[in-house]
């Protein structure tokens, strides 16, 4: 193995450590104090879904017809309801799949003003899920959560808007387009016509890597050379990727006032994030290997290259993001199969702004309760008890992403509407609808590429369970902490597990993987995993 | 308690394996959701193997797996019938002392002669020597020894009088001598005796919180294996329709499979740990009122423990004689003797032990003319004796708290020598208490009156330090005094010159920060701050009121009992915990025994194998025994398990990090690679034996 490859991913690690924390305090600071006006776990949960849903009714608006507003240069009409729908509760929902062409199917204005304002909007979202929560556990025998619409106007014009501006500068001045020109008409070197749309994309690419968005401008994504121009915007965009969600391990243990237990978050995401990169390198120069090349390029980029490559596939899927700068599906299968199991683990390693958070904290609440319950004590976590009502709702939000994965894909396989779509059979078209389900459930958003996405089925289904692996965490998220607001924080004595120690790092691991990766690892046996053995047992 | 000491008895499997089978019933199959679906499983295979029967095919393996899956319902049951049958063993014992008797009940002064049965809450009845007391109530009249055996097993009579903190009676001890008069407190069927027994038989158990919480969490994994089993069929069909080969979907199959996967070592074992931990609990006879109060003591952070009767002994002795100046220490002596005379209190007999046998005082009674004594009163705070001694000199000894006694000098004209002062002090801060002795307007001395700490209380405090809960110590000494005390028998904090409701606000205070308080009491003006705690552990010697109030009683009225109580209630939830962690790491063999064994027939190339063979790692025979070995391993381990569900896991006072260290080394890293040693035993044996 070439250990050149490992520079790319020792700058990323470095840097990630080193920004994190920084940012993770200014949003502590942002975020701490109490509101004038604070709300208790209904208000707040009422003012997030009330704020969504008018979000989705206006979008879906805007893409039904797109043709009578402004800015629609080539024409794009309005798009017929179930991808309307598809669309709208993708970009509500922080998910971003994306079963359509954006360049070619999109207006700018339906990007700019409909996409761009939810990947905003859905990412303040998460946060200030987040920051309700963790004021639920950080405060003591209170009532109120915080005020969802103070929070949400601080995150989207004191974190997110100041980050894009300064990514999309840096972005537009190393050659990502912006514009509102039309497509540009050009003769190719074979002496063909080409249409080359381009469009306002720095703007777009900012945020949608920072707020773990994901849709790109153009279908290709960050693999199209105007989304991802040299190997500074790479760097940059992976950076980007995580930035938020590892900054918000750091401000949840400010708030918390528990800084160490956020450091081990922190940690528990690098080491779960730096296993799957490991075991997808690995897995790639195996294949390599086997098929008697240096390197497997089909569906990278050649500029990118497949350390590049890789540790974005690992990123983006850990940190719910879904763009990408490669295609899935033409990753050696291992690789592939952690891309997926980084998303059927409900995109809990860093996983989306916020939601990737509350996510792995409804894991640390199952772990503390197994070692509390092995030390002898009531379990309890950050000095709040906790009960039988607290367990069931944080299996609700753990079960239900996983259930629509289970379910979606069976679905697809199951009927001819789901059937037909695929483009692979056998062990390679498993893989192409676990993906696509669990990107869905997952709100990742990435595909595997080899699925059509773009039908009735598909577009209606898919969506259902970017619906449910959304909404069907947040209010299991804003109900746990609206419960535990009111608990009195117990002191932690020489009896309390520490939340912090490598030993509690460990079992957190081991909690997620068990838990997370038991239901999964049927499927991935007849889909990736399968799939790797034949490919080194030259069966391919 | 009068019980056998071994785990299990052979009577009592016997007995455990007919009730394992009336637990089939599907109202006892409810209460534990794991269970049933293993039962529905086992339904559903039973059903398919007779449907295949009926079209002439017939698969040993299949009914193999169908046997083991009843047998793993009936082991849990057997698991659950063996904690309970313990349990029954004891309440017959105690149901035997709760014959319905006679009472003789007091009305207008008249004694009537009725059925127990019939007596109720304020009735007056009577008991004399060799009577069964009828049922619970404070002796409000006379002095009685009791041997209260059918309760405590404890054999030596205790005593029970009015007033003070031992006038609580229980219904079902017998009175050995005198006569003693009751005002019952329960009514019939409500008495102390019948709720032991309801305890104990388990009729009373309520699912605690921790129980429900896990049980929720049990509920929740069973749920993803029911959704992982049911979608698997679809995803392997689809790969046989698309010409990848086939996999074994049958439902004896895909129940071994869904078995395997839920919990069903915790869930069959739950109900039983749950039992034996009040079991435990009663073995070191101490009665729990609820199941919540045993786990509550595993929680506690802070013990509040009166200083009298727990640190020390009850009473406190006179050890030395510090004379002022100008006085010997016999004239001290003889006048503290003679002031302590009419000074009944075991204080006051102490001095006069002292006096005899280190200073040889010798009963001066009849020297003495005109003797005239004082009892202690809270008034006069001093007790003493005026009399004419045989030199015709009228002397007015007095004996009290340094104060007092000042002040009745100084009324007298006297005054306080310096060095008496200083004397006093010294006492004190060394955690004794001071008596100032005086006779007239002179002073002639300290008597230093000394708080024996009890042997061995040290070591138990560090112990319940290991533990994480800090001691408190509530005493009605002065700071100086106590802060010695607290020292010597190394109790993390005290509260001196405590009143009763100092008590009940340290534990609101306590509360209010977050911490979960213990409390041991015997008194009445315990009883608010007993039912304050979160565990009220009330001494069975103590008042009706204290016991009511408290969540538990400590049978052998011990204080340091709460190192067991605390032990138990730990030992309870980690058994919990560490099955629960066992029972899913044991998944993951599971797993690798069952799939590739169900999988063996896809993608199959053209050289014959499978890629599933790879993941085949224990290398197991074939798909049947593969299957088969894996239920075999997963009904077997609830038996291998009960003893340590009964017994509970070990529980070492250490640091939580240590204790957390070793159940995940033993139960969790043991969770993962036991099975896989264990199934591949079993093939070996399956095989051999030509099986499957």
């Amino acid at each position: 193995m070439d250990l050149t490859q490992l520079i790319p991913i020792g700058v990323f690690l470095l840097l990630i450590v080193v920004l994190s924390p920084l940012l993770g305090t200014y949003i502590a600071w942002l975020l701490g104090g109490e509101s004038s006006d604070e709300m208790d776990w209904k208000q707040y949960l009422g003012a997030i879904l009330t704020f969504n849903a008018v979000g989705f009714g206006l979008l879906m608006g805007i893409l039904m017809c797109q043709q009578f507003l402004p800015l629609h240069p080539d024409g794009a009409r309005g798009l017929d309801i179930s991808l309307a729908f598809n669309i709208a509760v993708s970009f509500v929902t922080n998910t971003n799949w994306q079963s359509y062409a954006g360049e070619t199917t999109l207006s700018p204005f339906s990007q700019m003003v409909g996409l761009g304002t939810q990947n905003f909007l859905s990412a303040a979202t998460g946060i200030a899920v987040l920051s309700a929560f963790t004021r639920g556990l950080a405060r003591s025998t209170g009532r109120t959560l915080g005020n969802a619409w103070r929070d949400m106007s601080r995150i989207v014009l004191g974190i997110l808007l100041p980050l894009s501006i300064l990514f999309a500068v840096v972005f537009v001045s190393e050659g990502v387009v912006q514009t509102f020109d039309p497509e540009h008409q050009v003769t190719t070197v074979q002496g063909e016509q080409q249409a080359i749309p381009l469009g306002p994309a720095a703007s777009q690419i900012a945020i949608k890597q920072l707020g773990t968005n994901g849709g790109g401008y153009f279908n290709a994504n960050s693999a199209h050379p105007f989304e991802d121009p040299t190997p500074l915007t790479n760097l940059l965009s992976t950076i980007a990727l995580v930035l938020i969600p590892g900054a918000l391990c750091f401000t949840y243990g400010i708030m918390a006032n528990h800084r160490k237990h956020g450091v081990a978050l922190f940690a528990t995401m690098t080491v779960l994030l730096t296993i799957g990169i490991g075991v997808s390198l690995w897995s790639e120069n195996v294949s390599a290997a086997v098929l008697n090349e240096s390197v497997v390029m089909e569906g990278k980029e050649v500029r990118i290259g497949v350390a590049e490559s890789i540790l974005w596939s690992s990123t983006t899927t850990a940190a719910s993001n879904g763009s990408v700068n490669a295609m899935h599906s033409s990753l050696s299968p291992l690789a592939g199969g952690v891309a997926m199991l980084n998303m059927m683990l409900g995109e809990i390693v860093f996983g989306g702004v916020g939601s990737g958070l509350y996510g792995m904290i409804l894991f640390v609440i199952l772990t503390v309760f197994l070692t509390g319950l092995m030390v002898g004590r009531t379990p309890e976590y950050l000095g709040k008890r906790i009960d039988a009502v607290d367990v069931r709702w944080a299996i609700v939000a753990i079960v239900a992403p996983s259930a629509s994965m289970l379910i979606g894909s069976t679905l697809s396989l199951y009927t001819e509407a789901g059937r037909s779509s695929m483009m692979h059979s056998g062990a390679h078209g498993v893989s192409e609808v676990l993906y696509a389900w669990a990107s869905a459930a997952g709100n990742n958003g990435s595909a595997f590429a080899g699925l059509n996405a773009n039908t009735t089925f598909y577009n209606i289904g898919i969506g259902i369970a970017m619906l449910i692996g959304r909404y069907a965490v947040i209010v299991p998220v804003v109900i746990i902490a609206g419960r535990m607001v009111s608990r009195i924080r117990m002191k932690e004595s020489a009896g309390t597990f520490p939340t912090h120690s490598p030993l509690f790092i460990l079992l957190l691991i081991g909690t997620i993987l068990v838990v997370g990766a038991l239901t999964f690892f049927p499927v991935l046996l007849m889909g990736p995993l399968a799939e790797q053995v034949q490919l080194m047992q030259g069966g391919f | 308690m009068a019980i056998t000491s071994s785990v299990m008895s052979r009577a009592l499997i016997v007995q455990a394996l007919k009730d394992g089978i009336v637990k089939f019933h599907p109202r006892e199959l409810r209460r534990s959701p794991v269970m049933a679906i293993v039962a529905i499983g086992a339904v559903a295979t039973s059903i398919a193997l007779i449907v295949d029967m009926t079209k002439g095919s017939f698969s040993g393996v299949d009914l193999q797996i169908t046997l083991w899956l009843w047998g793993t319902v009936y082991f849990a049951n057997i698991a659950e019938s063996i904690a309970e049958g313990r349990g029954k063993a004891q309440a017959d014992a105690l149901r035997r002392s709760r014959q319905t008797t006679t009472a003789r009940k007091m009305v207008h002064g008249v004694e009537q002669v009725v059925g127990s049965s019939d007596l109720h809450v304020g009735d007056l009845v009577v008991c004399e020597t060799g009577d069964l007391i009828p049922l619970d109530g404070d002796v409000i009249d006379g002095i009685a020894s009791v041997d209260e055996s059918a309760i405590t097993g404890e054999s030596a009579p205790v005593i029970r009088e009015s007033g003070g903190d031992r006038s609580a009676v229980t219904g079902g001890t017998r009175v050995l001598s005198d006569r003693i008069v009751i005002r019952i407190t329960v009514e019939p069927g409500q008495a102390f005796l019948d709720r032991i027994i309801g305890m104990v038989e388990g009729a009373q158990r309520q699912r605690t919180p921790n129980e429900i919480a896990l049980s929720t969490l049990l509920i929740g994994l069973t749920v993803v294996f029911v959704l992982v089993v049911i979608t698997l069929p679809f995803f392997t069909q689809y790969l046989s329709s698309t010409g990848n080969g086939s996999a074994d979907t049958s439902i004896s199959v895909l129940m071994a499979l869904l078995v395997c996967l839920i919990p069903t070592t915790i869930g069959g074992l739950l109900s039983a740990i749950g039992i034996s931990g009040m079991d435990r609990l009663l073995r070191s006879n101490v009665v729990a009122m609820s199941g919540r109060a045993v786990e509550a003591a595993g929680d506690i952070d802070v013990l509040l423990l009166d200083k009298t009767g727990t640190i020390t002994f009850g009473n406190r002795s006179a050890s030395e004689f510090l004379p002022a100046p100008g006085v010997s220490v016999s004239d001290l002596a003889r006048a503290a003797y003679t002031a302590s005379l009419a000074d009944e209190t075991p204080e006051g007999r102490s001095i006069v032990h002292l006096a005899r046998h280190t200073h040889n005082i010798r009963d001066a009674h009849e020297d003495l003319r005109d003797v005239v004594t004082h009892a202690f009163t809270a008034q006069t705070r001093m007790s003493g004796a005026d009399f004419v001694d045989v030199s015709g000199t009228s002397h007015h000894v007095r004996k009290g708290a340094a104060d007092a006694v000042e002040a009745a000098v100084v009324a007298l004209g006297g005054s306080m020598p310096k060095d008496v002062r200083t004397a006093a002090d010294k006492v004190a801060s060394a955690g004794s208490t001071p008596l100032v002795v005086s006779d007239g307007n002179r002073v002639l001395g300290v008597v230093e009156l000394k708080d024996i700490v009890k042997g061995g209380i040290r070591e138990r405090f560090e112990r319940l330090r290991l533990m994480g809960i800090r001691t408190v110590m509530i005493t009605g000494d002065n700071p100086l005094t106590a802060a010695a005390i607290a020292a010597e028998a190394g109790v993390d904090d005290f509260i001196a010159e405590a009143k009763p409701e100092d008590k009940l606000a340290r534990i609101r205070l306590e509360q209010s920060q977050g911490r979960l308080v213990a409390m041991i009491g015997d008194g009445t003006n315990d009883a608010p701050a007993l039912a304050q705690a979160d565990v009220g552990v009330a001494m069975n010697s103590g008042t009706q009121a204290a016991r009511e109030a408290g969540n538990m009683i400590d049978l052998d009225s011990n204080p340091t009992k709460l190192i067991e109580i605390v032990e138990t209630g730990k030992q309870l939830l980690m058994t919990r915990g560490a099955l629960t962690t066992f029972s899913i790491a044991n998944d993951v063999s599971k797993y690798f025994a069952i799939l590739p064994a169900m999988f063996a027939g896809l993608y199959v190339g053209s050289d014959g194998t499978s890629p599933m063979e790879t993941f085949n790692i224990m290398g197991l025979a074939s798909p049947q025994s593969a299957i088969l070995s894996a239920v075999i391993f997963n009904a077997l381990i609830i038996v291998a398990l009960i003893p340590l569900a009964l017994r509970g896991v070990t529980y070492k006072p250490q640091g939580v990090t240590a204790v957390l260290r070793r159940n995940v080394l033993i139960y969790g890293l043991g969770g993962l690679v036991i099975p896989f040693v264990g199934i591949k035993l079993l093939d070996i044996v399956i095989t051999a034996l030509g099986l499957a």
